[in-house]
């Protein structure tokens, strides 16, 4: 995906891009929103493929009952590195890369608000991952107490604890600032005309997960402080033995876990309200609703998180809460929902490849929602919690749902970034190998659970093993799918037909409006907004 | 089940699907929540039933709409796109008609919640503290007598050969006398219950957090050190159920099951003075049988 090509092209927009020279000049101290989110992209992909890796491991020793290939507690380091890359390395930075190419793009500014520290935002995450990922080769290996860093199971591991939390304090920081930088931008450089409820649904729900991420990176940095401490300099926090508590940890840290989860799919929702009207050639059905639906997603977030916890015994009145105000959420998705089919409904319809994946992920995470409702009832709860099905239902909503919209998003503006076009039988392909795959991976995992076996476990009763064969084949068909995105993309780079200026029909945005591939500078002077321009520049919807 | 008897969608929803599930507990294959054996687990299994047809009932208009959709609307079809983009009638059925669907699922959820939170009138008290990698059980009380009997279960031994990494050992060989595979669901020694009892649970964690979880007793509840968890069961008909820890505990966590071996209360009563006595010889010296004395077992906390 790398867009370092020189643009030897010969097309027609041809414009001084006055790209700096240099790789480091252009790569390490770059300023520009349209680099620095190539270099989010291409280090979330990277990410990905290793979480990937890891999942293939997990998977290798779950194909059949007994111990084949790896020791208990390597598997455990196996689970828990690969939710935290899968999650911080490799979905939060590919929608901060996608919100670094498109906002500025989508409301005309020239760049981000605060280019340099846009910079630095993006140049922490290798270097926090790095330590991340070094704990695997230091004497006792990588945090193996699971992603969510329980105490006082998570304060057993050695050193890695330390790199762990300075790892999740540094992805903190350049979540925070990179929060910051969203929210200056989409405040304070629109382009004249572009009100805030004629902004485009991805920049809107950017604009919403980035204070999300400013209300609770802050509290997961305390959190994981407070293990620090207990672990190396002799606090009681969590320790029940010094008059500590380890269920506090449980709260403060889902109080940050669950806004996150939102995190991960707002920007989705974002997404795929950008590609289902396109695509059916209709304007979005009830963009206001659609608007007032995630700002109350985004609020209920904040409320909710005690039902990660139904089984840590919590008072009757706690655990009611806790249900109704999570059975709510249904209600604003429930509107997302129905106005995405409402806006294909008496369109005219394409299938693109971009809109394949988002129809993809329109009905996958709409199971993965259905199963988050089955969860939210405490009583059946008591029976799924830290079940497969839970891992059925978190990997519907994040794989299904948060990389399918990434997935559709790269194809759908892959044209704008690199001026060229992705084959369409091969992104087809793309698509209907993964749709196969990732339901034979994730969706016996729901009758897995539903028989009884726990989750986070490397071996099993022989009464699993059928399904989990078939959970495996899924994966190792999974596996395959990043080399064929990177085989897909490179063939465009190298010889995809040039893309023209809009290169889907029913496009409309601001980011259509520049030629393909976008220059290195765009919107240097604000664009005079004309009827019919923005996608939304009629609120009467 | 007596919750729902006036309401029958779930059992009629439930009658409608039983074909589809087999009913043996933990089967290759098995697609379905088993309904266990107390009536919290039947009321799991109803509310997840019902809100499993919920789904499908949403999911059926939902995806067929976009069916629908997706082959009438179609450009190559000669399609033309509509240009309205808000309906304040449809906007408003598809938010109220949600609502009062979940009012229908919260209704029944909170009166199993409350119920199955009345701890109190138990006839017996088992405390469970989860270690790394065993449970630990102390039988405090049988009605108004205390009881002072207490052992440690853990993975069997066949089971604990077997899942060593590349032991050589056929997984599909561990089996019990019934012929039933007990690989990784079978301990040295069970927790024995009485039937048609209500047994309080409280529940810890010694080292890190555990969860106790037995399928068929419908509720899983975590062990956590320096806190008490209370819950409690009445097992409908004997046998013997199967569980296994069900928070990450560590490298082992996949190797502490639970194995609980429900008998008649007349039968439990006999074996329960048979510990107490073998295992407190000077507190019921009468019974005391002279060949188990273990002297290490018998700690006096309640």
């Amino acid at each position: 995906m790398a867009n370092t090509a020189a643009h030897a092209d010969d097309h027609a927009h041809d414009d001084h891009d006055h790209k700096p020279e240099g790789f480091l000049d252009r790569w390490l101290f770059t300023t520009n929103h349209k680099d620095i989110g190539t270099l989010y992209l291409i280090f979330a992909f990277t990410m990905a493929c290793i979480g990937a890796a890891m999942s293939v491991v997990i998977r290798a020793e779950l194909a059949a009952p007994g111990l084949q290939h790896v020791q208990p507690y390597f598997f455990n380091q196996m689970t828990t590195l690969h939710a935290l890359v899968m999650i911080f390395g490799a979905v939060m930075p590919a929608f901060v890369g996608l919100a670094n190419w498109m906002i500025p793009l989508q409301i005309g500014a020239p760049d981000m608000a605060l280019p340099r520290m846009n910079n630095w935002s993006f140049w922490i995450m290798p270097f926090a991952f790095l330590m991340l990922l070094g704990t695997l080769f230091m004497p006792g290996g990588g945090p193996a107490g699971g992603w969510t860093m329980y105490p006082p199971l998570a304060l057993q591991g050695g050193a890695s604890v330390a790199f762990m939390v300075f790892a999740v304090h540094m992805m903190g920081i350049s979540s925070i600032m990179g929060a910051i930088n969203i929210i200056a931008t989409i405040l304070n450089l629109r382009a004249p005309g572009v009100d805030l409820l004629k902004m485009p649904l991805f920049t809107w729900t950017w604009l919403i997960t980035a204070f999300l991420l400013i209300a609770v990176m802050p509290v997961l940095a305390g959190a994981v402080t407070m293990l620090l401490t207990d672990k190396f300099f002799g606090t009681s926090f969590f320790n029940a033995a010094g008059g500590g508590d380890p269920v506090m940890f449980q709260h403060i840290f889902w109080f940050f876990g669950h806004p996150e989860v939102y995190i991960m799919i707002l920007p989705a929702f974002g997404i795929v309200s950008e590609i289902i009207p396109t695509f059916s050639r209709k304007p979005l059905f009830g963009y206001q609703a659609m608007v007032y639906a995630v700002a109350s997603i985004a609020f209920l977030s904040f409320i909710v998180w005690a039902h990660h916890m139904f089984t840590v015994g919590m008072p009757l009145g706690g655990e009611l809460f806790f249900m109704y105000s999570t059975m709510l959420i249904a209600i604003p998705t429930g509107v997302k929902v129905f106005n995405w089919v409402s806006t294909m409904w008496k369109g005219s319809m394409t299938f693109e490849t971009p809109m394949l994946w988002a129809i993809g992920f329109v009905i996958l995470f709409t199971i993965g929602g259905f199963s988050g409702l089955m969860l939210a009832i405490v009583p059946a709860d008591f029976q799924y919690h830290d079940t497969y099905f839970v891992v059925a239902h978190f990997h519907y909503v994040l794989v299904t749902g948060a990389i399918f919209s990434i997935i559709a998003a790269i194809y759908y503006w892959w044209p704008k970034w690199t001026g060229r076009m992705v084959n369409e039988t091969w992104g087809k392909f793309h698509f209907w190998w993964t749709m196969v795959f990732v339901n034979l991976t994730f969706f016996p995992q729901h009758f897995l659970g539903l028989a009884g076996m726990p989750r986070r476990i490397p071996d099993y009763n022989v009464a699993f093993a059928d399904w989990n064969l078939v959970s495996s084949i899924g994966a190792f068909g999974m596996f395959l799918t990043p080399f064929m995105m990177i085989a897909i993309f490179a063939m465009s780079k190298k010889s995809g037909a040039i893309a023209p200026q809009r290169p889907w029909e029913g496009a409309h945005g601001l980011e259509w409006e520049v030629p393909s591939p976008a220059p290195h500078h765009t919107f240097t002077t604000p664009p005079v907004i004309k009827p019919g321009m923005l996608a939304h520049g009629d609120v009467s919807h | 089940m007596r919750n729902f008897g006036k309401w029958g969608l779930g059992t009629v929803l439930m009658a409608g699907c039983s074909w589809a599930f087999a009913a043996a507990e933990r089967a290759p294959w098995q697609l379905n929540m088993h309904p266990g054996v107390t009536q919290t687990s039947h009321e799991a299994y109803q509310l997840h039933m019902l809100s499993l047809w919920i789904c499908a009932v949403i999911g059926l208009i939902v995806f067929g709409a976009m069916f629908i959709a997706m082959f009438k609307f179609r450009k190559s079809k000669g399609a033309v796109a509509a240009t309205w983009s808000h309906n304040t009638v449809a906007e408003t059925i598809w938010t109220i008609v949600p609502i009062l669907i979940l009012v229908v699922m919260a209704y029944p959820a909170t009166k199993v919640l409350i119920s199955e939170a009345y701890t109190n009138e138990s006839q017996m008290t088992v405390k469970v503290t989860g270690y790394q990698w065993k449970w630990g059980y102390d039988y405090v009380n049988w009605g108004d007598k205390p009881y002072h009997v207490r052992f440690i279960s853990k993975l069997a031994g066949d089971s604990d050969r077997t899942r060593q990494l590349r032991s050589g050992l056929d997984p599909n060989s561990v089996k019990n006398a019934q012929g039933e595979n007990t690989y990784l669901l079978d301990v040295d020694k069970p927790l024995v219950l009485p039937t048609n009892t209500k047994v309080r649970f409280v529940i810890t964690g010694d080292d890190v957090i555990h969860s106790w979880w037995v399928p068929a007793l419908g509720w899983k509840s975590d062990a956590i050190p320096g806190i008490i968890n209370d819950t409690w069961t009445n097992i409908s008909e004997p046998g013997i159920y199967r569980g296994q820890c069900a928070e990450l505990c560590g490298q082992d966590h996949g190797f502490m099951p639970i194995v609980v071996k429900a008998v008649p209360p007349e039968e439990f009563k006999a074996w329960l003075d048979q510990q107490e006595a073998a295992q407190n010889p000077s507190a019921t010296p009468a019974a005391a049988p002279v060949a188990q004395q273990t002297p290490t077992a018998a700690p006096s906390n309640g």
